[in-house]
Formats: structure tokens, sequence, C-alpha cells
């Protein structure tokens, strides 16, 4: 199939899965499983058309079709302008194999700087997620379970204004305190407890301090919101009985909060895998996350079937990640996302 | 010590290096920026300055992506608070054979990385506006307006989902009793219903695309946000007037909070009358029967 | 007299599931007709068929003698009152009642006009600026009755509209609502599963159970003279007694039961052989009878003091009997396991099939 092809199917296909259900509606109406008014007739010729009009416009024009476009051209060659089109103009892997080789033809050597660095950041993420739920899990208890109301609605207040300053000077926080010539050097350099100044920067302990810290929110929000729901005469009754209280969270509130760790683990995961702002500022010379690199694709190299191919890379594995959580804990999407 | 009190000291000790984990780099960084010293520290505290500042309000690039921040932010409010209202009413009528792929679809954006949105974004706008012939699509501010919209409006959907599931179908069937169109309904009984959930919609919708990077440095191709503008000036060097910027943020936040803060103190003790009076009425009702 | 609305055949079928099985039915104008039965009886999808939420599935819905057929809900000539009352909270009182006037385009001084006038009917006349949460529960009754009035329905619908009041507060609502529906003069249709609200408010009920309608009449022929087992213990209380027809005559019929031969009125002309029950309610029980018609001989096992009437719970023969003992009755009651003589008139008894 020839590229250009391409396109007109990937237009066509979301259309097409849109008939198909509006077939099987059709269906069912005739065959009297659904009743009640129509939807024209629900909602008035006027704000039908802006619900029909609003949603499509968002679900194709600004969601689907442009990951479809991305996907696409992720399969197709980087070739002049003047060559689109023409005979080179096929689907190919060979951004996927430079991916993993480093270049588009040879399989002779591994991809290193970019598989290791895909590997760091899946890896790192994963350890971001988990530090994160350990650091927010006790406060999200305290709240959801001990404090008092009004010291609840203080604490909440107190988490959500740092987070809107945005990630950019949230980085460049971390940067003051951590440079070679930051806070915690000064102050180390004059306690007498180093004699040179260390690159915490070029150590990446910017990067992880960062990165937790980037989406602390995301996970201290969805784990308050499901203990807080579970009532608290459950804990009493599991203590009356005399459990331990690492029991007592093993047992009744980590099983019972389970959508909530599942929503705050999967959003912070996605955003640090994909994060750029901390990475660009805290990342030192030697530490290479992947998302930079997916952006010097486009801007760099100007490649962009690659970037693309990279950045398709990037999205299979929050699928993964998504679709992991969901099977280990054995959720629904909807669970997840409240 | 008994137990309980070392509990107690523990937990707060928690509590305690928590917060200073989420303010101290914040407060440190507020402080560099009222330190003289060229480099944004606190030790040692050379000198108080409002300089810094002074530099920040001269900063071309910064004022025009601040100018530029708040039109995309007011065009995503506008753009992502109908949609998302859209979104959520249609979650409740489409077949329910669609239901799940349609939530699937639409709350995707909040799952999928924001550099992939952004990506995605200007892949497509290039291709279709070469299609068509007219580049005039094809640009910046455009761009990250449909890009951040994109899971902006499912950030608006959830909230309103949320709110439409305590809507009681009910008062539609009463307004159509007593004669008001569909579309009457729709202005008269559903959005009003509906105004706390699109205000706060409005309210995150606005501060998400403020603060945006990852989607945006992508989608505004030559042009510049506050935050591009911000994040070229990290990359270059430190300077206190970034320090200096995150102070003028952190203080319009503390404002907006308190603010949040009286509103919401002034409507809790508005609903406690109003419930004060219909347990008065209550209890004279009684007196009568 | 005219008919404000006519229930033609109307069935109406959610799936598989019959909700309304031909129902017909003429509702005169300016009256008030009540629709009695257990909740799930379909008394609700008649209301809302009537009122055009539902569309029937066979028969017609007539409303002053037009067929409702493709009429929407916004353009019937019916007003509901909503068991949840539906009251609008994003709207004040005073806009509430005038609601149905402004999306008819009455210019706002008339409006006004009017919403005072039928604020003024419902006694709510200085609660117009109040929002709907600042009301009693009796007062949003009120706002709601006046909502439906004000757009001069033909018929107003009520769906259990004192379901959540208290009860003292719901004694005195029926009341109000009757004089309001004197006072209007218009046809009121009224739902509802307690039989105390209809027997007081309407002038014809209709009893309904498993989506047919099983008797309609007014309040004394229900209760006195039920058509059917259904109606009969649904109804009031009664005993029921099962048995086999060995004779009939004159309207009456004579039933072998396990208490002996016992006869009653034979509304529906059954035929010798027939298994039937016979029905007799417990005030119409008389301890140590003097009628010679109907005798039987019962043990007491429990009797409970109300004040105005004593309750006894009785057994003869395995079967349970109710009797009530009114307040002039004097007399000691039996005590529990004492031996009691009971009869009762024939006409007090009805013989009806097996339900």
């Amino acid at each position: 199939m020839r590229s250009s092809d391409g396109h007109i199917f990937v237009l066509l296909l979301p259309l097409l899965v849109i008939a198909g259900f509006a077939l099987i509606a059709l269906v069912d109406r005739r065959q009297g499983r659904v009743t009640g008014p129509g939807f024209f007739a629900r909602n008035g010729v006027g704000i039908g058309l802006y619900l029909l009009l609003a949603v499509s416009f968002w679900a194709l024009l600004v969601i689907v079709l442009p990951q479809l476009f991305m996907v696409e051209m992720a399969f197709r060659p980087k070739l002049p302008p003047a060559a689109t089109g023409g005979p080179r103009d096929v689907y190919t892997l060979e951004n996927f194999r430079y991916f993993l080789y480093g270049s588009t033809t040879s399989t002779a050597a591994w991809n290193v700087t970019h598989l290791t660095a895909f590997w760091k950041t899946i890896v790192a993420s994963i350890l971001v997620t988990a530090g994160n739920f350990l650091l927010c899990y006790p406060l999200a208890f305290y709240m959801a379970q001990m404090a008092k109301a009004a010291r609840v609605r203080l604490l909440l207040l107190l988490l959500i204004a740092p987070y809107w300053v945005n990630e950019v000077l949230r980085a460049f926080a971390f940067r003051v305190i951590l440079g070679t010539s930051g806070v915690l050097n000064k102050l180390l350099l004059g306690a007498g407890l180093i004699d040179a100044p260390v690159d915490f920067l070029g150590l990446d302990v910017g990067l992880y301090a960062g990165l937790s810290y980037a989406y602390l929110l995301l996970m201290i929000f969805p784990l308050y919101n499901a203990i807080e729901s579970l009532d608290g005469r459950l804990i009493e009754a599991a203590r009356d009985l005399g459990a331990p209280w690492w029991r007592i969270h093993k047992d009744i509130v980590i099983p019972f909060a389970k959508p909530g760790i599942a929503s705050g683990c999967t959003l912070v995961f996605m955003l640090t895998s994909g994060a750029l702002a901390a990475p660009l500022v805290l990342g030192g010379p030697r530490s290479l996350w992947f998302t930079p690199i997916v952006y010097d694709r486009f801007y760099q190299a100007f490649n962009w079937p690659q970037g693309s191919a990279y950045a398709f890379i990037l999205l299979l594995t929050c699928v993964a990640f998504v679709l992991a959580v969901l099977r280990l804990g054995k959720l629904s999407l909807g669970e997840i996302t409240r | 010590m008994t137990a309980a009190s070392a509990k107690r000291a523990a937990l707060g000790l928690y509590i305690g290096l928590f917060f200073l984990y989420l303010f101290g780099p914040l407060l440190v960084m507020g402080i560099s920026a009222f330190n003289t010293s060229s480099y944004p520290t606190v030790i040692p505290f050379e000198g108080f300055t409002w300089n810094w500042f002074l530099a920040l309000a001269n900063d071309k690039d910064m004022i025009y992506g601040l100018q530029n921040s708040l039109i995309i932010g007011v065009c995503v409010v506008a753009l992502a608070v109908p949609v998302g209202l859209a979104g959520a009413i249609m979650m409740q009528q489409i077949t329910p054979r669609a239901r799940g792929f349609y939530y699937l679809v639409v709350v995707s954006p909040v799952l999928t990385p924001g550099v992939i949105i952004g990506i995605s974004t200007v892949i497509f706008w290039r291709d279709l506006t070469t299609t068509l012939g007219s580049r005039l699509l094809y640009n910046g501010d455009f761009l990250t307006v449909l890009g951040q919209s994109s899971f902006i409006s499912a950030y608006c959907m959830l909230i309103c989902i949320a709110r439409l599931q305590r809507f009681d179908r009910a008062l539609e069937e009463a307004g159509l009793d007593l004669g008001a169109s569909r579309t009457q309904i729709f202005w008269h009984i559903l959005l009003p219903f509906m105004r706390p959930a699109l205000l706060s919609s409005a309210v995150l919708a606005f501060l998400s695309s403020f603060e945006n990077y990852n989607t945006t440095t992508f989608a505004i191709l030559a042009d510049k946000t506050l935050t591009t503008v911000l994040a070229g000036r990290v990359r270059q060097g430190s300077t206190p007037a970034i320090s200096a910027l995150a102070v003028v943020i952190i203080a319009v936040t503390i404002c907006g909070a308190l603010l949040y803060e009286v509103l919401k103190r002034r409507d809790d003790a508005r609903k406690a009358r109003i419930a004060r009076l219909a347990s008065k009425a209550e209890a004279q009702d009684l007196a009568i029967a | 007299m005219t008919e404000a609305v006519e229930l033609a055949n109307l069935t109406v079928r959610f799936g598989d599931f019959t909700a309304v099985e031909n129902a017909n039915l003429r509702i005169q104008a300016g009256e008030f007709f009540s629709f009695l039965g257990p909740s799930g009886c379909g008394k609700t999808t008649i209301l809302r068929t009537i009122s055009g939420f539902i569309d029937p599935t066979e028969g017609a819905v007539r409303i002053g003698g037009q067929d409702m057929r493709g009429v929407g809900a916004n353009q019937r000539p019916t007003a509901l009152i909503f068991q949840s009352l539906a009251l609008f909270p994003m709207m004040s009182v005073a806009d509430n009642v005038g609601y149905g006037l402004r999306v008819r385009g009455v210019a706002k001084a008339l409006r006004d006009r009017k919403v005072d006038e039928l604020l003024n009917v419902v006694a709510l006349g200085d609660q117009g600026g109040k929002q709907v949460d600042e009301l009693s529960g009796g007062q949003r009754q009120r706002v709601a009755i006046a909502r439906a009035l004000a757009v001069e329905p033909q018929v107003l619908l009520l769906d259990e509209p004192l379901s959540a009041l208290d009860l003292k507060l719901r004694q005195h609502m029926r009341n109000e609502l009757r004089a309001i529906q004197r006072r209007v003069g218009i046809t009121f249709i009224y739902i509802t599963h307690d039989q105390g609200e209809a027997l007081t408010m309407s002038d014809r009920i209709a009893v309904m159970n498993q989506g047919r309608i099983e008797q309609v009449g007014d309040g004394r022929t229900v209760y006195d003279a039920p058509d059917t087992g259904f109606v009969a213990s649904f109804v009031g209380e009664t005993n029921a007694i099962p048995g086999r027809i060995t004779a009939t005559a004159d309207g009456e019929a004579a039933l072998e039961t396990p208490l002996g031969v016992l006869r009653g009125r034979n509304p529906q002309t059954l035929p010798v052989g027939t298994a039937a029950q016979l029905y007799v309610r417990p005030e119409m029980l008389l301890p140590d009878p003097t009628t010679p018609e109907n005798r039987l001989s019962a043990t007491v096992e429990d009797h409970a003091y109300e004040g105005n009437l004593t309750h006894l719970a009785c057994r003869a023969a395995g079967l349970r009997l109710t009797v009530l003992l009114g307040a002039r009755d004097r007399r000691a009651p039996p005590a529990s396991g004492a031996s009691i003589a009971l009869g009762f008139a024939a006409g007090d008894a009805r013989v009806l099939p097996v339900a």
C-alpha cells in the first residue's frame, strides 16, 4: 500500500467505526430493545446539533485523527518533499529499526544510547511512581481517616497551592537548591561536611527529586479520595478484633483503595515517563531521558517520521503500563479515571 | 514518653517533612528572587533588592509570552468547557453498546503523555493544511489551543459527569410538563444546574492551559508562550529573574486560594442559613397540622 | 358531564414486560379520580402515559375528546405533580410557580400578578422571594401545586405527592388538596398506594393490580362491594374463607367451607361447583350473634386494644380470622384461649373467585 492511500484509510477508519455503532443502535431501536425519544427529539434540534458537532470535533479532529496520523507517519520513510508520494514512499519499519540498531538499514549493532535512555526512563519512572506512593500513602490515610474536617481543608489547600506554579519553575527550584553553587552545597561546605561541591545534578539526584516532586499531587488526590470513602468503622472493627496496624492496611485499606492507587500510579507513571521540563532543566549532561530524545528527533534532526516512531513507542509503553495496572488490580478503565 | 505520644510525634515529624519537601524548594527559590547575588541563591544573602522584578517586567519575550499564554488560556476555556459539557451529556445518551468505547476514546488524552498529544496535533494539522492547500490553520496558537483542549476537555467532561450524575431527571420532565421546549429546558434548567461544575471546569481549564509545557512546546511551533520562554531561559542559565517570576505566580496563587476560601466560607454560611430556615418552617408546619 | 380523560384499550409494554394491559376508563371533568394499587401495579405508568412521557403500545389516550397520539408532553393540557415534587432548585419560589407562564411567553407584569394570586391560593402569599431549599416539606408541596395550576391545565395529575410528608401533615394535606380541587374545579387524577388517601379524597377510585384495572367505583362501592378478591383484600382488612359453591339463589351463594356452610352475596353469579372464597370484613363479624344466617365458633388467640376499637385475632378450623370490636362494646373482651361464637349477615359477605 502506498502511503498516500494510507491517509484515506486513516480518515475513513473512525467514520466506519461510527457508522458501525450507528447501525447497531438503529437495529436495536427497530427491534424494540431501545425505546424512548430519539436523539433529536430528546435534545431539540439546536442542542442536539451542538452536542453532535462538539463531540465529533473533539473526538475526531482533536483526539483520534491526530493520533492515527502520528502512528501512520511512524511507518513512513523520511523523504524530501519532492519524493513524497513517489515510488519510495511506501510503508517501512526503518524508524523502529533505527531505534533498535541506530541505523535504518543495518542490524549489526544495538542503538545503545537510545535503548539505554528508554530503559532508564521506564525503570526510573516505575521507581518514582513507587516512591511517590510510599511518600503519599500515609498522608492520604491521615487526611482521609484521622484528621478533623477543618484540618483536612487546610491541608488540601496547602497541597494544591504549589501545583499552580508551573512545571518548569518547579524544576528550576530544585536547580537553585541542588546546583553546584546551590543552597545545599553551600550549606554542606559551610558545615564542613564536604570539601568540594557535589554535582547533584550530574548524579541525577536533582532529576529524580524533581520528577517525584512534580507529580506528588496526582498521587495524593486519588489516594485521598479512595481512602476517604472507606467507612472508618471497618477499621475500628478490625482494631477491636486485634488486627495489627499493618494488617489493617494490607487487608482492608489497600484493597478498598485499589482503584485510587491504580489511578494515582497510572497518572504519575504516564507523567513521569513523558516529562520534558524536569529532564531538560535538571538532567545532567550524561543523563539522557527519553522524551528529550523524542523532542530532538523533531527539532534537531528534523526527522518527523522517526520522531513519530519514538513517540509511538512511548505511547505503547504507557498503554502497556495502564493495561498491566488494570490487569494486576482487576479493575476497569472507568474505575481509575474518576 | 508514652507509645501514643511517640506515635503522634512521629506523625507530626512526617507531615512536617512532607510539607518541607513541598514548600522548601519554592521558599528557597522565592527568597533568592530578593537576593542581589546574580546567581539565584540564598546563602550568602548578599543584600535585598527588587531589581530582579524590574528585570522581569522589562523582559519583552516574557511579557509577550505572558500575553500569548493568557490568550491561549481564554481560548481553551471557551473551547474545552462547552466540549466537555457536550462530552458528558453524550456519555449519558450514547447507545449503551458504544458507551465503553466512547469513554475509552475521550478519556485517553488524560492518560497520554503531553508530548505525544503535542506531536500528533502538529503532524495532523500539518498534513491536513498541506492537503487543503491553505496554511492558515497551521498556526502555533491555534494548534496549542487544540492540543491542550484534547485533554483539558476530558478534565471538564469528568467534572461535568460527576455533577450530571446528581441531576434529577424529573426536573427535565417537570419543565417539559409545564410546556417548555427541549431547548428551553437546556438553557433554563440543565445549564443553571451545571453552573458550579462549569465554573470549576473553567478555572481548571485556564490554570491547566496556563501552566502547560509538554504539549505546548510542540504545538506552539515558532511562537512563544510564557512557559516556553521560561524553559528557554532556564536552559540558558540560572538568573534570579526566573525566581522573581515564580514569586509573582506564587503570590497570585495565594491570593486565588484565599479568595476561594472566603467564597467557600460565605457559601457554607449561606447554606447553613437556608437549612436553618427550612427546619424552622418544618417545625411551624407540624404545629399547624 | 363531559369526559376529561379517556383510556381506550390502553396497553403499555416495556420489552417483554406488560406494565398496563387493556385499560378502559372514562374520567369525568371536575372529578377527583384516584388510581389505587400496590407498587408496580402500573398506576404510575398510566399517569405518565396520560402526561405524555410514555407512548402507548396499543390503544389511545384522549383528553377532552382529542386523541393525544403524537402530542408531546409539553403540549398536553395536563400538569403533573411529581412524587419528588421536582421543584427547580435554581429558581425562587415565584420563578418556579411562574415557569410555565414564562415558557408560554406571558408578559412579566401579568405573570407576576398570576403568581401572586396562586401563591395566595396555596397560602404562601409572602414566600415568593424565597429559595426552594428554605421551605418546609409542606410548603414545597404547595409550591408544586401552585406551579402546576399556573398553566391552567384541564387535568392535574398527582403522583403520590404526599408520600414524603410526616403522617400528621399528610392528613392535613389531604383535606387541603380536596379543598383546592373544589375551589379550582378541574379534574384531579391521583395516584396512591394508600387506601386511606384514596377513600377520603376521591369521587371515584380505580383499583389496579398487575397492570389491570380490577374495579372502578366510588369509595363506598369499592370497600363494601368489591368485585374481586384482590380488591376485597387490598382495600381495607378482610377475612377470606375458601370453599366450594353448593347452591345459588336470589343473588346469594352457599359455600361449603371448613367452617361449615356459609352464605354470602354472589355478585358475579358464580355457578354451583366453583371453587371460591368468601370475604367478610372484620367489623362485620359480630360476637354473640343474634342473626341465624352464618354462625361459627372460633378460639381467641390474641387481642390488641387500640383505644377506639379492639382487634381480636381468632382461629377456626385452621383459618385465621380477624374481628373488630367497637369502642361501644362495653363487654370485657374474651381472654386468649377462650372460645367465641361469631356470626355475620349474608348481605355483608361476598363470594368471589379465588384470586
